[in-house]
């Protein structure tokens, strides 16, 4: 049996205080605020950049945040997840295609609100869709990120070519018309995206836990990043999704996120229960 | 030693396999009866796909709702939750169930590490962590943690897995209390928590 001694009630508790301090003073240094964020999680990757780092504790992790902003930027970079590809989920992609787009092609003009972009890959995903159903000339993307590196990358659209052959295939099981490989160039070890899938999308930095709404959307995507928030904050973003909607506006949400546990269920319809697509009610019955 | 553990009330078994784990975990669900009054929780490495696939099987071993949750889903007792693919499952402080997609832990994704940390945090003594069949390390560290909480910590005998290699790297840790043959460990469970 291993010697080691036990780590009572008390320790964890300071630990999860330590935590707390952690993400006040990276918000109050650099407006960054995952406060809200689940703590399990949040726990699990402060944890893990702790132990890379060398330091004895997170309250002395905290001194180095707050005085050495490369060392800050390193500890956001584990905190915010960047995990994304092109037409990650093919069969949602297939599911906006069949049930989504036909009722945007009666919309004169369509905003559409990528919230959580990462790195960009579903934007151009969209894009391209928009495109092959000849919906994109009347399309605005609105693409926005907390992490501002992130959105760099994004607005460059250069991509590993060795992902590659896992997008082509995700494109066809998504109901892709042509080849992905019409809309890029391959240079190198990289796939550049067509100059011309930019035309109409709109990078800017937003944060989903303190930025407010944007504006009159008829689709909102945000996949996989209302995990990381804890159900409260679920609740706000859910309410800032609702008030950023047209009536009958759609909401695309993650295949493992839930409208249930944050409480505005009643604001939305079901159009895909398992690919979790959404519409905002259109009228009030009273 | 070995019973010093047992002290208050079991919230949670959590459990972790990777090669061989199909057959371990319908082995184990089988002996759980219908009254099973803690939660279980359980990672099997797999592929990402879209569906859990896992779940859907082991519901014909299993007397207790087999369920493949969502972000946020409360973790009920007598229930049993399977990580799903591409996901690694965390107990949050508010008993639910809270999803990552952050860095794959040991190549893996769910990871048993990440299940058995945020376990031993939230339950502290009131869970017990069983490493199963498996062809890598994962798990190892978070049974050790469980173990430091005060919690219960089992491996299934590296005689009895397919794969002996994940239970030998947590008995070689010394994260394991009790070393259970596979037919033993289901029944174990139902009488630890009577």
């Amino acid at each position: 049996m291993n010697s080691e001694q036990t780590i009572s009630d008390d320790q964890v508790n300071l630990e999860d205080i330590e935590i707390r301090l952690l993400l006040e003073a990276i918000y109050q240094r650099y407006g960054y605020d995952f406060r809200g964020y689940s703590q399990a999680s949040m726990r699990r990757r402060v944890l893990h950049r702790l132990s890379m780092s060398g330091l004895p504790s997170v309250l002395r992790m905290t001194e180095h945040v707050l005085r050495d902003r490369q060392f800050f930027v390193t500890l956001l970079n584990d905190l915010t997840i960047n995990v994304t590809e092109m037409y990650r989920d093919p069969e949602f992609y297939r599911a906006f295609r069949n049930e989504v787009v036909p009722i945007l092609k009666t919309f004169p003009f369509i905003k559409i609100w990528h919230a959580g972009c990462a790195t960009g890959e579903e934007i151009y995903s969209m894009a391209i869709l928009l495109e092959e159903e000849q919906l994109y000339e009347r399309a605005m993307i609105y693409a926005t990120d907390i992490d501002k590196n992130v959105l760099t990358a994004a607005k460059k659209g250069i991509y590993s070519i060795h992902a590659f052959k896992q997008y082509a295939d995700n494109y066809r099981r998504a109901g892709g018309r042509h080849s992905l490989s019409d809309y890029t160039t391959a240079r190198y070890d990289s796939v550049i995206m067509d100059q011309r899938l930019k035309r109409n999308i709109v990078f800017a930095d937003h944060d989903l836990a303190t930025d407010q709404v944007f504006g009159e959307m008829h689709v909102i995507l945000c996949r996989n990043v209302l995990i990381y928030f804890d159900r409260q904050l679920q609740g706000r973003v859910i309410q800032l999704f609702s008030e950023s909607l047209d009536m009958g506006g759609f909401l695309c949400l993650g295949t493992k996120e839930s409208l249930r546990f944050s409480g505005n269920e009643e604001a939305f319809e079901v159009v895909n229960k398992p690919l979790r697509i959404f519409r905002k009610t259109q009228l009030h019955r009273t | 030693m070995r019973s010093g553990a047992m002290v208050t009330r079991m919230e949670a078994v959590v459990m972790g396999a990777s090669w061989g784990g199909l057959n371990a975990y319908s082995r184990i669900l089988t002996s759980l009866p219908a009254h099973f009054p803690a939660a279980v929780l359980l990672v099997q490495h797999q592929n990402a796909s879209a569906d859990n696939r896992l779940a859907w099987l082991l519901r014909r071993y299993c007397r207790l709702p087999v369920i493949s949750p969502r972000d946020k889903e409360p973790i009920r007792a007598g229930h049993v939750y399977v990580a799903p693919p591409g996901y690694h499952m965390l107990v949050d402080r508010d008993r639910t169930v809270a999803l990552s997609m952050s860095r794959p832990v040991h190549f893996s994704r769910p990871s048993i590490d990440e299940l058995f940390f945020s376990a031993g945090h939230i339950y502290g003594g009131n869970v017990i962590g069983v490493v199963l069949t498996g062809a890598n390390e994962d798990g190892a560290e978070g049974l050790d943690y469980i173990r430091r909480r005060g919690g219960m910590t089992l491996a299934q005998s590296p005689a009895s897995s397919e794969a002996p290699a994940m239970p030998e790297a947590a008995i070689a840790k010394g994260a394991v209390r009790e070393t259970l043959d596979l037919e033993r460990i289901g029944p174990y469970l139902a009488g630890a928590l009577p």
